[in-house]
């Protein structure tokens, strides 16, 4: 530990194309890259499935099959394919983002889903009585109204890609997988914790910094009237119109409380991603 | 794909077969045996629910790759130990399960924990013989998410170079062959599915009440 | 007995739940607290098993201090009973009934059969043992809920709105036997409802709370209803509340007039013509089936001699007077009759004869001329327990079709 400590303050380590600053750049760079594409993708998607209602288990089932896939295996696999089909630039860059940008869909659709369709049906309601088109009432009511859980679905993801993008150093891309990946190597252990260390900072910050983001978009009236009680991870699993109350000898969950409870151990389970 | 390979490497790929299954169960077991308790103390007294949640999601925040190779300094075992895979998926799963048992045994029915008091029963054996069984299908579909992300998280330690499934993607990469990965692959969804379905069995044995309602 | 000592409960953020609250209840009554939501009553009940503690003053059962007793322990001495029953969902019926004599240290195979011949006591099948809660319907969970509360032989019982949440029928077919067991059993019961005709039929004491925790009234049914104490309890037990009164009163001797009957499927007898044709008033005979059982009424006029008397042909009766019935449903049975006239009952359901709707008014004044005893709380410990008079046949309901 204190020999990763000095290799951390070690000023040779800060310079040139294997130092610190150089690494934090790609490392964030394939984060960001991924993160960016996968929003494009899953919130209007999300906003989509969650103003209609249609594909919800369709999302579900998505997200279920991916936790199960092992990311390592599925990375290396593509990264294969692009190294044998795909020009020299591209060979391994795409691939990767390609597997981080389909980690990181799943939070991000699915957050935005529940968010969307959590809205108050009697805000929704008013909205569209005042006058607004569907489209309107998407982005000025219900947008605003979802975004702590869309934010906390993107923190999510952040966190998704942060983890693969560490292992894919070992497709030989950069980022701060490849102090492990080469501390191993070499034998070289003030690296590999180093990098370790390093890798477990930029994915706290970055978390701790789209809290704060969140702080201060969200609007201050969200916390608790137009979305029950405010947006939860509880409110991953829309509940379905017309679930019939606990019956009589109801003390134990009903299924609504397990689907639930299985989707938010999901959403926990998925901040650490399959890596 | 390439089944000669296959044929020829059986011996290993069960090896690592075995391994992967028991790095990925152990830690399960583990961690539910220890959420139980501190999931318990988190549900009761509500001030350290909050500081419990708070470290859970910290911890989650961290990489696998990042504890793999941090723990050992901190625990004074080898990198290369597959104790650490064990302790750092254990950590993993207990930080995942302290909020689901405390939200199960939160969502078991007010008015029963009500009459479990009324009748007598102290809070200890009240949480063991009524709140906790009544959890049972909640905790168990948390499990199954734990369950799941264990199996894959134990493939990144190959990295690491601990043998188990995971050394299929890291070979199939060294030897730029399709075929170890894609039955790396395939093995990680099988063993996943079984452990998945395993856990509902177990859930489904151990309430038949919920089973008798349906059949009502 | 249990006898609270100026007990009473205030919230941490200054709300009063109870009010400085004296009360005695006898042993082996049935005692029911009730009053509007937020007076107070339930605190005051979940203070007698300690689920609420109080903040001032003293709760004693039997001369000793509640608080002076491991709370666990003194539970499992008191039978509990809650709206929706609050059964364990993951337990049998059998093993839910069981619970506190295990709880206690009986063997589970004891408890068991004890706990079937209980069921059976509650009116359950006992093929209903190896059910789960959510098998049954509303009605036969509170059953269990009253068996599990039994299942110790607890002198005390405490009884939370437990029949409020099941539909009218059923809880005229619980609070009967709810009284039924009673008189088996004679336990210390403490009844909350909110429900002012139920605290009435089933209480032997009424103790009224005002919202803010006071205690209004405390006396016998019949005073509470013919003399409330203050402007609150005469509005919350409401209008009727004379009409009400008189199911404390038997009926005693009324009168009862023979009755021409009319046999169901039988032609109509040929001097049952109205004695007078020229008035244009519905002349009204009683039909009867085969077991001389009241079927409803016809108007003679237009059936005429010979036809067959079919059920299309009936207007239906009125609510019965049975052999032990108050003042209340001999007025009832005469008003809601198409002809005017009451029909009385045997216990076997058989037509006696039929009661004029004056006659039981002049009963009425015959019995006023008698004044109730009046019933202070402290003349309550002195006097001997009365079971309230008047109790209603089986089946006031409407002459069946």
């Amino acid at each position: 530990m204190t020999g990763a400590l000095s290799w951390l303050t070690d000023p040779a380590n800060w310079t040139g194309s294997a130092g610190i600053p150089t690494r934090l750049w790609q490392h964030l760079w394939y984060a960001l890259l991924s993160l960016g594409i996968a929003i494009v993708i899953a919130l209007p998607l999300g906003a989509l499935i969650g103003h209609t209602g249609k594909g919800t288990g369709l999302v579900s089932g998505l997200a279920n099959a991916l936790r199960a896939l092992p990311t390592l295996g599925l990375l290396i696999m593509l990264a294969l394919w692009g190294l044998n089909t795909l020009p020299g630039s591209i060979a391994l860059l795409g691939p990767t983002i390609a597997v981080l940008v389909i980690l990181a869909i799943p939070p991000i659709l699915s957050n935005t889903y529940a968010g969307i369709a959590a809205v108050d049906p009697d805000t929704r309601d008013a909205a569209k009585g005042m006058g607004m088109t569907g489209g309107q009432v998407l982005v000025r009511v219900e947008l605003p109204v979802a975004l702590p859980l869309i934010i906390s679905g993107v923190r999510s993801a952040y966190l998704q890609v942060v983890a693969t993008a560490t292992i894919a150093a070992v497709v030989s891309l950069g980022g701060f997988g490849r102090y492990v990946i080469d501390g191993l190597a070499q034998q070289n252990y003030p690296m590999m914790v180093g990098g370790a260390l390093l890798v477990a900072l930029l994915a706290i910050i970055g978390d701790r910094l789209l809290a704060l983001v969140a702080h201060f978009a969200v609007s201050p009236g969200i916390t608790g009237r137009s979305v029950k009680a405010r947006a939860t991870t509880a409110d991953l699993v829309v509940r379905r119109p017309g679930a019939a109350e606990v019956q009589d000898g109801g003390g134990a969950p009903d299924r609504d409380g397990v689907e639930s409870a299985m989707a938010r151990a999901g959403q926990i389970a998925d901040r650490t991603g399959p890596l | 794909m390439n089944w000669n390979w296959l044929n020829r490497n059986t011996d290993q790929i069960l090896t690592w077969l075995v391994q992967h299954i028991w790095l990925a169960a152990v830690p399960t077991v583990l961690g539910l045996l220890l959420a139980l308790p501190l999931g318990a103390i988190a549900f009761r007294y509500r001030w350290s629910y909050t500081v419990l949640i708070t470290l859970a999601g910290l911890l989650y925040t961290i990489p696998s790759l990042a504890l793999f190779v941090v723990l050992p300094g901190l625990l004074g075992t080898r990198i290369l130990d597959p104790i650490n895979v064990v302790i750092a998926l254990t950590l993993y799963t207990l930080a995942l399960l302290v909020r689901v048992v405390a939200d199960a045994l939160d969502s078991v029915s007010p008015l029963v924990r009500q009459s479990a008091v009324a009748m007598g029963y102290r809070p200890l054996r009240s949480l063991i013989t009524v709140q906790l069984p009544l959890a049972i299908p909640v905790i168990g579909a948390g499990l199954r998410v734990a369950a799941v992300s264990n199996v894959s998280l134990v493939s990144v330690a190959a990295l690491l170079g601990i043998p188990q499934l995971g050394q299929l993607f890291t070979t199939g990469f060294q030897l730029n062959f399709f075929t170890p990965i894609i039955a790396g692959i395939v093995l990680c969804l099988l063993v996943a599915a079984v452990f998945d379905g395993l856990i509902q069995l177990a859930v489904r044995f151990s309430t038949p009440w919920e089973r008798a309602v349906k059949r009502r | 007995m249990i006898s609270f000592q100026s007990v009473s409960k205030v919230y941490p953020d200054g709300t009063p739940a109870v009010e400085d609250l004296t009360i005695e209840i006898p042993t082996g009554e049935i005692t029911v607290f009730v009053g509007p939501s937020g007076c107070g009553k339930t605190t005051s009940l979940r203070m007698i098993n300690r689920m609420i503690e109080p903040t001032g003053g003293a709760v004693l059962i039997d001369g000793k201090d509640t608080r002076s007793i491991d709370a666990p322990a003194l539970r499992r001495g008191i039978g509990y009973v809650i709206q929706n029953a609050g059964l364990f969902p993951h337990r049998t019926v059998l093993d839910n009934v069981a619970t506190v004599p295990v709880l206690k240290g009986q063997s589970r195979r004891a408890a068991r059969a004890a706990a079937g011949e209980l069921l059976a006591r509650v009116g359950l099948d006992s093929a209903m043992g190896g059910r789960y809660p959510a098998q049954l319907s509303g009605g036969q969970q509170q059953r269990v809920g009253v068996a599990r509360a039994l299942a110790a032989d607890p002198p005390v019982m405490l009884m939370d709105e437990p029949f409020s949440a099941v539909d009218p029928v059923v809880r005229e077919q619980l609070q009967d036997e709810l009284i039924r067991l009673q008189a088996e059993l004679g336990k210390t019961i403490v009844f909350v409802t909110h429900d002012i005709d139920e605290a009435v039929k089933l209480g032997d004491g009424i103790a009224v709370f005002a919202v803010g925790g006071r205690l209004a009234q405390y006396a016998s049914p019949a005073e509470v209803l013919s003399r409330p104490a203050d402007d609150f309890v005469a509005d919350f037990v409401g209008r009727d509340r004379g009409y009400r009164a008189l199911s404390f009163t038997a009926a005693g001797d009324l009168p009862l007039h023979d009755e021409h009957t009319v046999v169901l499927g039988r032609p109509v007898p040929a001097d049952l013509a109205p004695p007078d044709a020229t008035v244009d008033k519905p002349y009204w005979v009683l039909v009867v089936d085969g077991d001389r059982q009241p079927r409803g009424w016809v108007d003679v006029r237009e059936l005429p001699a010979g036809r067959v008397v079919t059920v299309g042909d009936l207007v239906l009766g009125g609510s019965l007077a049975g052999p032990t019935s108050s003042l209340r449903t001999a007025l009832d049975a005469a008003l809601s009759s198409p002809s005017g006239r009451g029909v009385a009952v045997d216990e076997d359901g058989r037509v006696i004869g039929t009661v004029a709707a004056q006659e039981v008014l002049a009963a009425i004044e015959v019995a006023r001329a008698v004044t109730p005893a009046s019933f202070s709380p402290e003349d309550r410990s002195e006097q001997p327990a009365k079971r309230k008079q008047g109790s209603e046949p089986a089946t006031s309901a409407a002459v069946p079709s």
